[in-house]
């Protein structure tokens, strides 16, 4: 039922032609370049995330958020171009995040559960109305996609240039939104109200903030962010949809959240290190590697597993996180 | 784009659920059996408190176990023995069902891990090892097809309605969900279970229950329970192991579980439903050009209907 | 004639059927502390609630410095000059202190103007506290400072403090009354909940007694003393229930907390000491024990001590001592992290936190009665024998709701302790350990958990007893133990040893 897009965003990769056979600082800097690209939807989502769990909110249902957002943006940017398909997926993203804000933070039911539901139907709605709209032909479609614009200068630093300067507009939006969360997390009493709330939302109450109304937003945010996060998948990798395409990386971002410690600046910079597990498959399918590259496939997982696992130590998750009895 | 024909739909719905004798046995009962196992599965590992959402991946290791396992003992026998290779094809699948849970078991009770994103983590890498098993080392003999050679008859679980596709594998499951039931309601491990997941402080400092061992006792089974499942689908229906052969059990046996309300006797009902369900939505798809991913839009609003109802009343454990 | 400060006039709060407040009054002028008292349950907290806006009552009148208010959330009491500093602190202990004070503003948040606030109001209020610290790397009454400068740095005229010296220990109270005095004689006004007479006697300048949701007395401080007051607070009694006044035969029933009230300065137990020490063995031994809680932090260190059959032993210790770290590992749900601890297979365990603790609330009452030995049990349940000692219990001990088969959840406080109370202690274990059981009970209810303690004792068991509350633990206790800096020592049985040595002092 899940399935993944592997193969074929694979073959759109190479075919994007980052990836030129040959020299091995061409193989690399193809290899930087991809990992920034592929990292992108999940700093998106990570970012929301972020927000999400600061408030003391966890959404295992961001993978129906992405999915959503993916589907939106197809049909959005199919109808009128690309900034109307992000816009469409930031209203998707934000209206399934409600659907589990109202689960989650209003009726206060089991995050968790709800949150699974809510991946369940995002992935199903999706399919559905992927089925119904474009029938069981599906893909061949043709909608904008969104090229990379090097920024002039700065793309031709040697390596790291093409890698971070070469990229689609929505990857620079990253790099903007990045440090405005981190501004605003921690330099403006609202960011200090929404951390508290993550915390102690006993102490938010008693200092006169309303921890429903924070959690509510928060996930909201989160939602936007993460359908946009599902917009990048559709018009700035793949270039078009696919059941399912999300491929876990909803659940992948919340481990992003984890590593980064709960912050954006780390979530932005754990997602690279998602990002290049995911283009080190594609790297390998690329060099000819013999044989098993479905296991490689499993990488991102794994990588994924460690990572939680290591995680535990060092700054805590927000004390007050999935608790229900606000 | 074509408008939905409703009344067309749902009549393809019943009709593949319960049209005919035949249809019940060999396709509604069927469903249920992957399903109802998965179910129990999941009830027993959140009746202790273990958000399993790893089923899908501890029966897909099943699965693996009991084709694997059932054509390494019928290629070194050389002869039938539906007697042994069968019962320890079960078996095998069970035990790396269990030990496919009991990584995410390990991830939570050494380093914390949330039980709910290891569990989802090990179901995408039990998918991509299947993937690469039925093209690797399992593959067929004629290298065409991503799947494993097709089981002997040794391996074929014996009919239970004969003239129909319904296996021994009901049975079964109809057994282990009154077993579950009974050690749950009637001995003290089953009583430990069910005091952890509803209050592990009250369990471990008023009863002296070890939570840890409990729930780590509890994933286990969970994991055991859902590989059986896997090993029963592969040698009673499919006969086979390939891509996709769970068109995600694991993730509605979530649904079945919570309608339910956790009960084992309970999921035998639902379980029995959501066989239906998908038996009528595969009817849908053919005939009426209804998407299967319906069915998971179904199931979410299935888990929030019951959210929903739960919150007006809170159940007794 | 000045309005005054703060006047609560003909509140009535009810949640369902209960009545919390009924026509309940406070009135504080400018320029005094005001001390208002009750027992456990009489509605103070619940009042001041009131005034600080958490809660909208159902008829009656707030007023500040004679103007009539209507606060719909405690930024609107904030905003009138209300500051309350709450029983349970309400602070974030992953942040800082310049953090917690900035808590609830509006616009930028600038670290160095936040600490510089901080500082300026340390320096103004003589309260010292480092802007940068984490909160909870804190001390209690630091802790407490940092809740008493949020309420200030919103230029609270009115400060509330809901029990602020509970957690202090005698010398670090008597401080923070002395701030309370020079704060409210600077022309600003104080209202003090508390139950201890003895405090509120000796800074307050009025008084308020509530009792069952009433205002029973008004009064100046220098009109009352510890007598009237005590009979205010305990008075007449609802039908039913013993009177605590009249001392019933060989003085046992009654409430030693106001037969302690009643006695002079000394504050005597009313039992003899010793008694109950019959030369019975050693039933729970400590070797050089250290403790650790449940992040691994060593709270007590190198141990020694012994509890004797037929004997309670009293601690004594500040919030945070790590009592009940302790507590656990001597019932034997945790272990010593050093040394040699000897229990006995099978402690009676009453937790402080019953219903997280003690009892599975959606279980019904014969499953909660199971939990007892869950443990270690093996094979089937036997579920008839189960419902029939439940049924027992509930009959011999007056628990209601009797159905053994409701949820526990439908029970009552008071009703819940009974059940936790029989089951721990009906099979007469050789030891029973017990932390704060009479949280939150009323008086009926910890009379007759004083009652089973001492049958328990009577019996033969060791029983180690902690509760927050000095003199209650002094009325039980045969001997007393304290707590103080992660060492264990045994301490003269009298209030002010007791006191000094909670503080680590020699």
């Amino acid at each position: 039922m899940i399935a993944r897009l592997g193969a074929a965003a694979g073959a759109v990769w190479l075919y994007g032609g980052s990836a030129t056979a040959g020299a091995i600082t061409g193989t690399i800097a193809g290899f930087m370049s991809a990992t920034v690209r592929t990292a992108t939807p999940l700093a998106f989502a990570a970012l929301g995330e972020t927000l999400c769990e600061q408030s003391g909110v966890i959404n295992i249902g961001l993978e129906g958020v992405i999915i959503a957002g993916a589907f939106a943006s197809l049909v959005g940017a199919g109808a009128a171009g690309l900034a109307s398909g992000v816009a469409l997926a930031a209203v998707a993203g934000a209206a399934i995040a409600a659907l589990f804000g109202l689960f989650a933070v209003i009726l206060r039911t089991d995050q968790i559960i709800a949150g699974t539901a809510v991946t369940l139907f995002g992935l199903g709605l999706t399919g559905t109305l992927y089925h119904w709209l474009y029938g069981s032909a599906g893909a061949a479609l043709s909608i904008p996609t969104m090229r990379a614009s090097p920024l002039p200068g700065l793309a031709r630093i040697p390596v790291i240039g093409q890698a971070l300067f070469d990229q689609s507009a929505l990857t620079y939006a990253v790099y903007v939104i990045a440090p405005a969360l981190w501004w605003w997390t921690y330099r403006t009493h609202a960011g200090l109200a929404l951390r508290a709330v993550g915390e102690n939302p006993d102490a938010a109450r008693a200092a006169g903030v309303a921890p429903r109304i924070v959690q509510w937003w928060a996930v909201i945010l989160g939602g936007v962010l993460g359908g946009i996060g599902g917009a990048t998948l559709v018009l700035a990798q793949a270039g078009t949809f696919a059941e399912g395409m999300s491929a876990g990386r909803g659940f992948i971002a919340i481990a992003v959240v984890a590593l980064g410690r709960w912050h954006p600046l780390g979530a932005a910079a754990a997602a690279l290190i998602f990002g290049a597990a995911i283009a080190l498959q594609f790297l390998f399918q690329s060099m000819g590697w013999p044989a098993p590259y479905q296991l490689f496939l499993a990488l991102p997982y794994v990588v994924t597993l460690f990572v939680l696992a290591g995680a535990a130590r060092g700054r805590r998750a927000p004390a007050a996180l999935g608790r229900r009895d606000l | 784009m074509s408008a939905p024909d409703i009344a067309g739909a749902l009549d393809a719905l019943w009709r593949g659920a319960f049209g005919s004798k035949y249809v019940i046995f060999s396709a509604t009962l069927v469903r249920a059996v992957p399903l109802t196992l998965t179910g129990l599965a999941v009830a027993v590992a959140f009746r202790a408190g273990v958000l399993n959402i790893g089923a899908e991946g501890q029966f897909l290791a099943g699965a693996t176990a009991a084709a694997g396992v059932g054509l390494l003992i019928v290629s070194w026998t050389h002869y039938a023995q539906q007697l042994v290779a069968l019962p320890l094809a079960l078996l095998a699948g069970a035990v790396l069902g269990s030990a496919w849970a009991g990584i995410a078991a390990w991830l939570r009770r050494r380093f914390g891990v949330l039980d709910v994103i290891s569990t989802i983590m090990l179901n995408f890498i039990a998918l991509d090892a299947v993937a690469y098993l039925v093209r690797g080392p399992l593959q067929e003999p004629l290298h065409i097809y991503p799947q494993t050679p097709s089981l002997p008859p040794a391996l074929h679980l014996p009919m239970l309605v004969p003239g129909t596709r319904l296996h021994v594998g009901f049975a079964i499951t109809l057994v282990a969900s009154v077993a579950a039931w009974w050690v749950l309601r009637a001995t003290a491990s089953g009583f430990r279970l069910r005091a952890a997941g509803a209050n592990p402080f009250a369990a471990a400092s008023a009863g002296m229950i070890d939570v840890g061992a409990t729930t780590t006792r509890a994933f286990l089974a969970s994991g055991a329970l859902a590989g059986l499942a896997g090993a029963i689908e592969v040698t009673g229906v499919t006969y086979a192991l390939y891509d996709n052969i769970s068109p995600g059990y694991g993730y509605t046996a979530i649904a079945v579980a919570l309608l339910a309300n956790l009960n084992p006797l309970g999921v035998i009902v639902t379980g029995i439903l959501f066989g239906a369900l998908s038996a009528g939505a595969a009817a849908m798809q053919r005939d009426a050009g209804v998407p299967a991913a319906v069915v998971s839009v179904v199931e979410a609003c299935v888990i929030l209907a019951v959210l929903l109802i739960q919150q007006r009343r809170p159940r007794a454990a | 004639m000045i309005p005054p400060a703060l006047a609560l006039t003909d509140i009535t709060k009810r949640f369902g059927a209960l009545v919390a407040l009924d026509r309940a009054s406070l009135s504080a002028n400018w320029g005094t502390v005001h001390a208002l008292l009750g027992e456990n349950g009489a509605g103070k907290t619940t009042l001041m609630r009131v005034a600080f806006g958490m809660i909208r009552p159902d008829t009656g009148t707030v007023t500040v410095a004679g103007i009539a208010q209507r606060f719909g959330s405690p930024t609107d009491a904030i905003r009138a000059g209300i500051g309350m500093v709450h029983q349970h602190f309400a602070l974030v202990g992953a942040m800082t202190v310049a953090e917690n004070v900035a808590l609830g503003s509006r616009g930028l948040y600038d670290a160095s103007a936040a600490a510089a606030r901080v500082r300026r109001l340390s320096a103004d209020t003589g309260l010292s506290l480092d802007p940068g610290a984490r909160v909870d790397a804190l001390s209690i009454e630091e802790q407490q400072r940092v809740e008493v400068m949020k309420a200030l740095a919103r230029d609270a005229r009115i400060l509330v403090l809901d029990e602020p010296t509970a957690v202090l220990s005698p010398p670090r109270a008597s401080e923070l009354l002395q701030w309370l005095r020079r704060f409210a004689d600077g022309g600003r006004a104080v209202v003090l909940i508390t139950h201890n007479l003895r405090e509120a006697l000796s800074v307050a300048d009025d008084v308020t007694v509530l009792r069952y949701g009433r205002t029973v007395l008004e009064a100046a401080a220098s009109t009352v003393d510890a007598d009237r007051l005590a009979a205010a607070m305990i008075g007449e009694l609802r039908e039913g229930l013993p009177n605590p006044l009249t001392p019933s035969p060989e003085g046992e029933g009654g409430s030693p907390l106001l037969k302690l009230r009643l006695d002079d300065e000394g504050l005597r137990p009313s039992t003899p000491l010793g008694k109950g020490v019959r030369g019975r063995g050693a039933v729970i031994v400590a070797d050089h024990i250290s403790i650790a809680d449940d992040r691994g932090v060593v709270r007590i260190r190198d141990a020694s001590f012994a509890v004797r059959g037929g004997e309670i032993v009293g601690i004594a210790a500040l919030e945070g001592a790590g009592q009940h770290e302790l507590l656990r590992a001597l019932a034997g749900r945790a272990q010593a992290v050093a040394g040699t601890l000897a229990t006995p297979g099978h402690v009676g365990f009453i937790p402080e936190d019953r219903q997280r603790d003690a009892l599975v609330l959606s279980f019904p009452l014969y499953e909660n009665v199971a939990l007892r030995g869950a443990g270690r049990r093996r094979g089937r349940v036997r579920w008839r024998l189960v419902r029939a000692h439940t049924a027992s219990i509930v009959a011999a001990h007056d628990i209601r709701p009797g159905n053994i088969a409701t949820p526990a959840s439908a029970l009552s406080g008071g009703n819940q302790q009974k059940l936790v109370l029989a089951r721990e202690l009906d099979d007469n274990p050789s030891a029973v350990v017990a932390d704060n059981p009479t949280r939150g009970l009323d008086i009926q209810a910890t009379a007759a958990v004083h009652t089973r303690l001492r049958t328990a004792r009577d019996r033969g068991a060791a029983v180690v007893l902690y509760t927050s509350d000095i003199d209650e633990m002094l009325a039980l206790a045969d001997r007393v133990l304290v707590i103080a800096r992660g060492q264990v020592r045994g301490v003269v049985h009298d209030r002010d040893a007791v006191g000094r040595a909670m503080l680590g002092a020699e």
